[in-house]
């Protein structure tokens, strides 16, 4: 935020007064975020509008957390260029940003000789795409890498390039770069109508009226909404629900790869997978809603993650289970990405329909818009653009002497708050103090892991509230779960009943 | 690398009585590590009143009872070091911990006592579907807020889980000036004590729903209601009994998990029935000089009983290092019993017994599956009956105790084990 | 006559008690198994009492409040009397356990203590 005053450009004329903006975008997703932060890499003014009040509160939260191999989308097609392409930026990107990730190889799990033929197809088809290492176990090889299972595996194609990243640590990563360089950040703010200008675009929003050069609809289940406000050519996002089930870490280990059953209809069905944090996860279901908000759990959801995880693996102990929750994900009815200006609205670049592989494509996706757009705004590059961002110290990953030292020199990293993850008060500290810093338990969640163990949050929730209240000056009503009207306390004691005030007595 | 006699894990009501009786019982070397600012554990959220009347024969709050464990322990000048969260301990005895203060450090013990509390069952692992709104607490986290921090998490309560917990915070709540609407309980009949049912509940007007649970939640961003429903006799919802209940704050009291991460970092072979160690008749667990105590071995509903365990685990870790050290005489070669819960009887507490360490007696701790009305608590050892006592009620929201008698068992030999179980007339 | 039902809290069994009352005597007792469930019966139905466990403010502490109880049972009757009383009082740190916050609440004769030591 502070740094985007040193780009002092797009100043560009608009009906005779100034755009405030060359470029905004809709949504901090994680496709927003990595439009952000490659935009950065051009000067300009940059800004994202989120209706939350924080980075990764849509469809990217709620999903798979995995880096796709690439061997189920249609050749040809935009999802399979940029799930192969970002596939193949994760490694670096997640060392530029410091993020966790794992190359752990995806298993395709094919239970019938009558589906044999659909595996051989999918090999195929990912050779086509030109996915690297692809090949076909059978049962004896593949009980040697995953014991665990289901009887009924006969073979399975195997995907050594597929992984897994903490989808929170990503989002937010990308976010803290983008306004390291220079990218400005407005929560809260959600964007009531969008008109098209002769040249560029007038945002109406909850929070004023911005006026911009060109936008960026990175809107997840809402990118139909706002593409149809100026164009002609409609198009029609449904909120497709997934429901998963989360593991205590106790479970991480029942399977190393991520493992699928054989696509079906509603895209890669219930997969079984660690996740980089040691989690066991299993989900997602798909179930066409009408809800943009619609992101419950329900019974009949849950169940069905529970018996269809068991057709590819065996004994999941879904007894550890911690949590459970929906995301939404943007399905649109070409059932491909659309990226890009539409024919009749020029300057308006459409990031819609990012279902599954959404977050695999975010750096392909990314690029491609940023391109795009800075071609559009003729933008020169940024030399001052610094691709690299320092995650939150971890002190439980450092080595006993250098702990040590740290905690000698910050005691905060020697006193535990969350007892489930081993995080100390040193690490949440920095999640509210660094830009874009947390604001509520669910930013400090996502940021540090405090209250995402097995107690989830039951021990440690009061504590980070009095860090939020001491470091943010916040009013203790202020506190919330997760911005908006999810507040957490109502008031002092006995501020619910009558009278008392009169005696005044003290003791 | 410091060194300790014993080092004890956790300074609530299970580590100061362990500490105590340790210090009391000869040894003088202990180390208290507590994670909190202050002593006292959980008893410090715990301001009702009903503790101490089997250990102190008075009522107390529960923070009047952890004063006076504090209080002895400051008298036998037992050092603790507070705001110190263990991280490891190695089978070998080595206590790795930190804190702001002392940074990062180990402590090689002779001895270790485990006494580190339960945690409580949150949401996620209840299952329960709908949003994932503000406003859903356990019954412990809003003890807390409105205990020590003296803030309200909320107006218009739903409170699901009879547990004593949650009988308590219903009252607790009503008297900080929330509406607390009902209590929702799975099971046909509650988890907490006739006594809290009467004065949390209705007292105050407030209903308990038996076979009852949460099948809905609703609001987006903060709770706005749940919506309860019937359950069958396995606890599934039944179509058709759905009632919403418009509420901003739902507790849950649905059970408490014995925090056991440390010990099995330590070897410690747990349980499947109390997801705590498996001990001896001196507490101690399969990790040699690792004894455990308290809520960590099993969740109690009386903290006397805890105090009562602990000082037993405190004594026999004192035994465990004499002998060790060679100071007293080792054990000599005696038979090692099974301790099993038979027909009716969840889990006991020991579940190993070596005879050479007995003691002339040995309290044997269980709960029961059901609610059982006149039968008989009956223990054996192979064929022979030890005891066998009329019980008018047995519950298993109350833990129940035999003692046996060792001079008995002597007649009992060469039996393999100990059997408890309930036999219903 | 006056019929009431009450649950005894003497243990698990929760014997339903029919207490049968002419204005303020007891006439009949009946459904207890025990001693225990007669004597907690009558009392209940003629002055049942409680301890009241609460809290009240504290200025300048280092918590924000301090547990308290009323030193002994009060009836029944005046448990919201004594809340609402409570709500007015504020105590300055330091507070002892032990030390009364509040005498003679809701006129009961009773003094609320603090249970807990706030420096």
């Amino acid at each position: 935020m502070q740094a985007g005053a040193q780009h002092a450009l797009g100043k560009s004329e608009n009906n005779g007064g100034f755009f405030m903006y060359d470029v905004i975008i809709l949504g901090a997703g994680v496709s927003g975020c990595a439009v952000a932060r490659e935009l950065s890499r051009y000067q300009g003014r940059f800004c994202v509008l989120e209706r939350e009040e924080d980075v990764c509160c849509g469809t990217s939260k709620a999903n798979s957390g995995i880096v796709h191999a690439g061997f189920d989308a249609e050749p040809g097609s935009m999802k399979a260029k940029m799930n192969l392409e970002g596939n193949r930026k994760m490694k670096e990107l997640s060392e530029e940003l410091d993020i966790p990730f794992q190359q752990n190889g995806s298993l395709i799990v094919c239970t019938g000789e009558e589906q044999r033929e659909n595996l051989e197809a999918l090999l195929e088809r990912g050779q086509k795409n030109g996915v690297e290492g692809l090949q076909i176990l059978e049962r004896e090889e593949l009980l040697k890498m995953e014991p665990n299972l289901s009887d009924q595996a006969i073979a399975a194609l195997y995907a050594p390039t597929g992984g897994i990243v903490c989808p929170f640590e990503l989002t937010i990563a990308l976010a803290e770069n983008a306004c390291r360089n220079g990218v400005e950040f407005r929560f809260r703010t959600e964007v009531q109508s969008i008109e098209k200008l002769e040249r560029g675009f007038r945002v109406t929003t909850s929070q004023g009226i911005f006026e911009t050069r060109a936008v960026v609809n990175a809107a997840g289940v809402y990118a139909d909404v706002f593409h149809n406000m100026v164009s002609e050519k409609k198009i029609h996002i449904t909120p497709r629900k997934g429901e998963y089930q989360l593991l205590d870490k106790t479970a991480g280990n029942h399977v190393h790869c991520t493992v699928f059953a054989l696509p079906g209809k509603y895209g890669k069905g219930v997969l079984v997978t660690p996740t980089v944090h040691g989690n066991l996860l299993v989900g997602p279901t798909a179930l066409d809603i009408e809800d943009k908000e619609g992101t419950n759990t329900t019974r009949e959801g849950l169940d069905t993650v529970a018996a269809k995880s068991a057709e590819t693996v065996k004994n999941v102990p879904l007894r550890r289970v911690i949590t459970s929750f929906a995301g939404l994900r943007a399905h649109e009815d070409g059932d491909d990405f659309i990226l890009g200006e539409p024919a009749d609205a020029a300057g308006f670049f459409d990031c819609a329909g990012i279902e599954s592989p959404g977050l695999t494509s975010a750096p392909a996706i990314g690029r491609y818009l940023a391109e795009q757009a800075a071609k559009y705004l003729k933008l020169p590059e940024n030399s001052a653009f610094c691709p690299e961002r320092t995650g939150i110290r971890r002190p439980s990953e450092l080595e006993f002497e250098q702990r040590k030292e740290l905690i000698r020199k910050e005691p905060a990293y020697g006193r535990i708050i969350c007892r489930c993850e081993g995080i100390s008060e040193g690490e949440i500290l920095d999640a509210i103090h660094r830009p874009l810093g947390a604001r509520s338990l669910d930013g400090i969640k996502r940021r540090t892991r405090a209250g995402m163990g097995r107690c989830q949050a039951g021990f440690c929730s009061p504590k980070v509230m009095e860090l939020l209240v001491r470091e943010c000056g916040m009013e203790w009503e202020q506190l919330s779960k997760s911005g908006g009207d999810s507040w957490l306390i109502c008031g002092k004691n006995k501020d619910g009943i009558d009278g008392g005030e009169n005696s005044g007595q003290e003791g | 690398m410091r060194r300790h006699a014993i080092v004890i894990i956790g300074g609530g009501p299970a580590g100061l009585a362990a500490a105590a009786s340790a210090a009391e019982h000869g040894e003088k070397d202990l180390l208290i590590l507590e994670r909190d600012r202050e002593l006292g554990g959980i008893l410090n959220q715990c301001i009702h009143n009903g503790f101490g009347l089997h250990t102190f024969q008075e009522e107390l709050t529960g923070s009047e009872y952890a004063a006076r464990y504090i209080e002895k322990v400051r008298q036998l000048g037992i050092p603790c070091l507070t705001d110190t969260m263990v991280l490891d301990i190695s089978p070998e005895k080595v206590v790795t911990a930190v804190s702001p203060s002392e940074g990062l450090f180990q402590i090689q013990a002779e001895a270790v006592i485990l006494a580190m509390g339960c945690r409580e069952r949150p949401r996620g692992a209840l299952n329960l579907p709908g949003y994932r709104p503000a406003g859903i607490f356990t019954a412990g986290t809003a003890q807390r807020l409105v205990n020590v921090e003296g803030r309200m998490p909320g107006r218009e309560v739903v409170i699901l889980g009879s547990g004593d917990i949650g009988l308590i915070m219903a009252r607790r709540m009503t008297l900080e000036g929330a509406n607390v609407k009902v209590v929702a309980e799975l099971m046909p009949y509650s988890g907490g004590l006739k006594r809290n049912i009467v004065q949390c509940l209705e007292d105050y007007g407030i209903p308990l729903k038996l076979s009852h649970t949460v099948v809905d939640i609703h609001g987006k961003e903060r709770l706005t209601g749940v919506t309860l429903a019937r359950v069958d006799g396995s606890g599934r919802p039944i179509p058709g009994t759905e009632e919403e209940y418009s509420c901003d704050t739902l507790l849950l009291s649905v059970g408490l998990i014995p925090e056991n991460e440390l010990s099995k970092s330590a070897g410690v072979a747990l349980s499947p029935l109390t997801s705590g160690p498996v001990v001896d008749e001196s507490f101690q667990t399969s990790t040699e000089g690792i004894f455990a105590c308290g809520n960590v071995l099993h969740v109690h509903d009386l903290v006397d009983f805890v105090s009562e365990e602990a000082a037993g685990a405190g004594r026999h870790a004192v035994e465990y290092i004499r002998r060790k050290r060679g100071e007293n005489p080792p054990c000599p070669d005696r038979p090692v019993l099974e301790i099993v819960p038979g027909e009716g009887v969840r889990y006991t507490v020991p579940s190993v017994l070596h005879m050479a360490q007995m003691d002339d007696s040995l309290k044997i701790r269980f709960r029961v599956r059901n609610v059982y009305k006149n039968c008989y608590v009956t223990v054996s050892a192979g064929e022979r009956q030890l005891l066998r006592r009329k019980k008018q009620i047995l519950a298993p929201g109350e833990m129940e105790e035999a003692v046996i008698r060792r001079e008995m068992l002597d007649e009992a030999l060469p039996a393999e084990s100990v059997t408890v179980r309930i036999e219903e007339v | 006559m006056e019929k009431r039902v009450l649950t005894c809290i003497g243990c698990p069994m929760g014997c339903e008690l029919t207490v049968e009352l002419d204005g303020k005597t007891v006439v009949s007792i009946s459904g207890y198994t025990c001693k225990r469930g007669k004597i907690y019966g009558e009392k209940e139905v003629t002055h049942p009492t409680r301890i009241v466990t609460t809290t009240v403010r504290v200025v300048n502490g280092t918590a924000p409040v301090v547990p308290v109880k009323t030193k002994e049972d009060i009836s029944k009757d005046k448990i919201f009397e004594c809340v609402r009383e409570l709500k007015g009082v504020q105590v300055q740190a330091p507070v002892s356990a032990g030390e009364p916050v509040l005498k003679n609440v809701a006129g009961t004769g009773v003094d609320v203590i603090a249970v807990k030591t706030v420096e």
